[in-house]
């Protein structure tokens, strides 16, 4: 490998070459400020566009400051990262930008989460000494998603995500100089463009420009209505983040802490969204099967691979882009939507109310389940089976409102009988996961022998696409697996070429799965704390006394009592559900 | 900035596609494909650009992005008299900006606007060679020199007969 010498504040060191100034002052820990850069390592993501100039340091021999995010080291450059001259530019850059900034910090979302604001505070801005016009634009608010340009910097983070990783093309910047702002195709809104509600633009905006739909508000008057008995399920992916937003370290398991929260806030019944996961496979894994068995005897009606289809954005991804491939996903729901119906159907009647009085809230690590829990297919008399659906995020406020010490609450565990479940479901929270409880589930449906083995390492990890053959007594399953949109594109086009080798593929929208989803903490790009949550989803997984869905005693029960078997006429007219093409129309929103 | 919204005919959707098809699909060359269009429909509406980024397999919104960051594209149709004030420097000196606000006060619309009878539309330019009778407006390929904001009403009227 090629390297070259250069010196960093006097620091003499040798890097690789194309390393940039910025690469390389990390290796020696010198700290220089970013504001649109962001890396996420394990992932090979990067955004920079230089556009912040935030990052400048003094390279010798040159007339201007440089970027350090995307000058390459030279032989022989002296660099220095902080002097009186560089100091005095990046403050001006920041001032500049802050000019045309909203300043309503104290009740903006990103409020003491803004790295605009924290940046703000490093560099000990005062006073702006610019004074002008502010850009201003319409506030758009979706579904899921509330875009607010106005706080936009354009650092491209999103249209990175939206574009590159994600393949959706629904961001991009617009109009020119002083009005030039990231968004969607004629400015329409959100709702009309082809946007899945991945929420990954969210999850990387520096700003509040782009952010959840806050239910909050909507939650807690429900709480405080003595009419509703109000009932919670929370996601997989939610108790091994929740932790970060009261400092704990990533990859803290937090889920008696949680439960306890919870049950303080004023939930009636704490239940477990991991309950319905459990319930998915049962269904999903059955399905699996039949199609199998089906197609290895020569019926021709029958399409394979079979696709999961538990990602709310995932199904919006298919629905807009592949309408010719509607038929091939499971039609299984989701597990927000499967607890939500059977909360309304089954539990509803234990309790011996209407499901008009039963509330059901969802606590998930996305933004895509606010607008999965508002489809029309998943109500009834305009009763939806998921009334609320709110983030990690929201989820660490509302705990911050209430609860005052979240990291000194005692443990408690989920109540029955919807907050029983293994710990194949404990891994749906990660890429892999899914697909590897319905294999250890499927695999004992099939062989009518227990597992050899219950972990399934080949189908573990964080790459993009993964591929893994799983031998079901003789029978060679062939397994794809792939997380962020423009990979799960891939394997859909390889599909609709003909050339898939698979017979089951799993796919999660966001990168790493649901722990790196679009209602998590902020990562603030670093990855390691993605890879840090896909470590404790597991650890919950082993921790747990029983790790197949089918051997969970309380879905054994709902079977029993309730449902008949899997695939029943039941379970069709609860658990599963159709899809609908979905073309993008131009609808323009005038100002 | 206003839109409009119109339906493609078969034959204006199939220029499309031979344009794309004449440039090899190739999405470097979006701006001249963009000018092409522009040259046949006279602007460039979102149906248009729809058209185009399905036919390139690029997203609607960078084809949006495009438009919409030079100035010489427009998704608002020229009026039947499109006038052009210029507010190049000997032109802005001598009160080229008064003229403008007169034409906008006169015709109620904004610069890259058209009047709702589609007979005006408004925009600016820098510099038409003409310094000497600055400030100079030009509607078509009319040229009008030393132009004062008492003349607007005049200038307007002579294309009011119709």
């Amino acid at each position: 490998m090629k390297t070259v010498n250069i010196t960093i504040n006097n620091i003499p060191l040798e890097v690789p070459k194309s390393t940039t100034i910025l690469q390389a002052a990390k290796m020696i820990n010198i700290e220089i400020p970013t504001l649109c850069h962001m890396k996420l390592e394990d992932f090979c993501i990067e955004n920079k566009p230089a556009g912040c100039r935030i990052c400048m340091v003094d390279v010798k021999g040159r007339r201007n400051l440089v970027p350090s995010c995307v000058t390459e080291c030279t032989e022989g450059m002296v660099i220095e990262t902080s002097n009186p001259r560089i100091i005095n530019a990046r403050r001006t850059v920041l001032e500049l930008i802050l000019s045309d900034h909203p300043f309503e910090c104290l009740i903006c979302p990103k409020n003491g989460k803004c790295d605009l604001q924290s940046l703000a505070q490093e560099l000990g801005v005062r006073e702006i000494r610019y004074t002008g016009e502010q850009s201003t634009y319409r506030m758009d608010t979706s579904q899921a998603i509330i875009r607010n340009p106005e706080k936009c910097i354009m650092c491209r983070r999103c249209e990175l995500m939206c574009n590159t990783v994600q393949t959706c093309g629904v961001l991009s910047a617009v109009n020119r100089g002083f009005m030039s702002v990231v968004a969607p195709a004629f400015e329409q809104n959100l709702d009309h463009s082809p946007c899945t509600f991945c929420g990954q633009c969210v999850a990387v905006c520096p700003t509040a420009a782009l952010t959840e739909v806050d239910q909050t508000g909507k939650l807690i008057q429900a709480l405080a209505d003595p009419d509703k008995v109000v009932v919670v399920q929370t996601a997989p992916a939610v108790r091994v983040t929740l932790g970060e937003e009261f400092g704990l370290k990533p990859g803290t398991i937090v889920t008696g802490k949680m439960v306890t929260a919870l049950k303080r806030l004023g939930f009636n019944y704490v239940f477990d969204t991991d309950f319905a996961a459990d319930l998915t496979i049962m269904e999903e894994g059955t399905e699996l099967l039949n199609r199998l068995t089906k197609y290895l005897n020569g019926d021709k009606s029958v399409k394979l691979p079979i696709l999961t289809s538990c990602c709310p954005a995932w199904v919006n991804f298919f629905e807009k882009n592949f309408p010719d491939l509607l038929d091939i996903p499971s039609s299984a729901k989701s597990p927000q939507q499967m607890f939500g119906a059977v909360a309304k159907n089954y539990f509803a009647k234990q309790l011996n109310i209407p499901r008009e009085k039963l509330v059901v809230v969802s606590v998930m690590p996305c933004v895509a389940k606010k607008y999965e829990a508002q489809r029309e297919e998943f109500r009834v008399n305009n009763d939806p089976d998921v009334n609320i659906s709110i983030t990690t995020r929201e989820l660490a406020t509302l705990i911050k409102q209430t609860v005052q010490d979240f990291n000194s609450l005692p443990e408690s565990d989920f109540d029955r009988p919807l907050g029983e479940s293994t710990g194949a479901a404990a891994i749906f929270g990660t890429t892999g996961g899914v697909i590897e409880a319905a294999v250890r589930t499927a695999y004992e449906l099939y062989t009518k022998k227990p597992l050899p083995k219950i972990e399934f390492e080949e189908l573990r990890g964080m790459e993009w696409i993964r591929k893994a053959t799983v031998d079901f007594d003789g029978l060679k399953l062939n397994i794809g697996i792939a997380h962020g949109l423009g990979n799960a594109r891939k394997l859909l086009e390889e599909i609709q070429a003909g050339k898939s080798e698979f017979h089951a593929i799993e796919i999660m929208a966001c990168p790493g799965g649901c722990i790196g989803g679009g209602g998590q903490p902020q990562h603030h790009g670093k990855s390691e704390i993605i890879k840090a949550r896909q470590k404790a989803i597991y650890e919950e997984d082993r921790r747990l006394p029983l790790r197949k869905s089918h051997e969970n005693p309380y879905i054994i029960k709902l079977y029993e009592e309730y449902l008949g078997h899997p695939m029943s006429e039941l379970s069709h007219e609860l658990l599963h559900t159709k899809y609908f093409q979905k073309q993008p129309e131009i609808i323009i929103e005038n100002d | 900035m206003s839109h409009i919204k119109i339906k493609l005919h078969e034959n204006q959707l199939q220029f499309i596609k031979d344009t794309c098809k004449e440039f090899n699909y190739n999405a470097g060359d979006l701006i001249n494909i963009l000018h092409k269009l522009q040259d046949k429909f006279g602007y460039l509406p979102s149906e248009v650009q729809e058209a185009v980024a399905n036919e390139l397999k690029i997203p609607t919104a960078k084809v949006y992005g495009i438009v919409t960051f030079y100035s010489y594209f427009t998704m608002v149709p020229k009026g039947e008299y499109p006038i052009n004030i210029c507010l190049g420097t000997a032109c802005y000196v001598r009160g080229a900006e008064k003229i403008l606000d007169e034409f906008k006060k006169q015709l109620n619309i904004k610069v890259g606007e058209s009047t709702p009878d589609g007979k005006f539309s408004l925009n600016c330019l820098r510099c038409v060679g003409a310094c000497g009778l600055a400030p100079v407006v030009m509607i078509g390929e009319k040229t009008y020199g030393r132009v004062a904001p008492d003349d607007v009403k005049k200038i307007l009227s002579e294309y009011q007969h119709d």
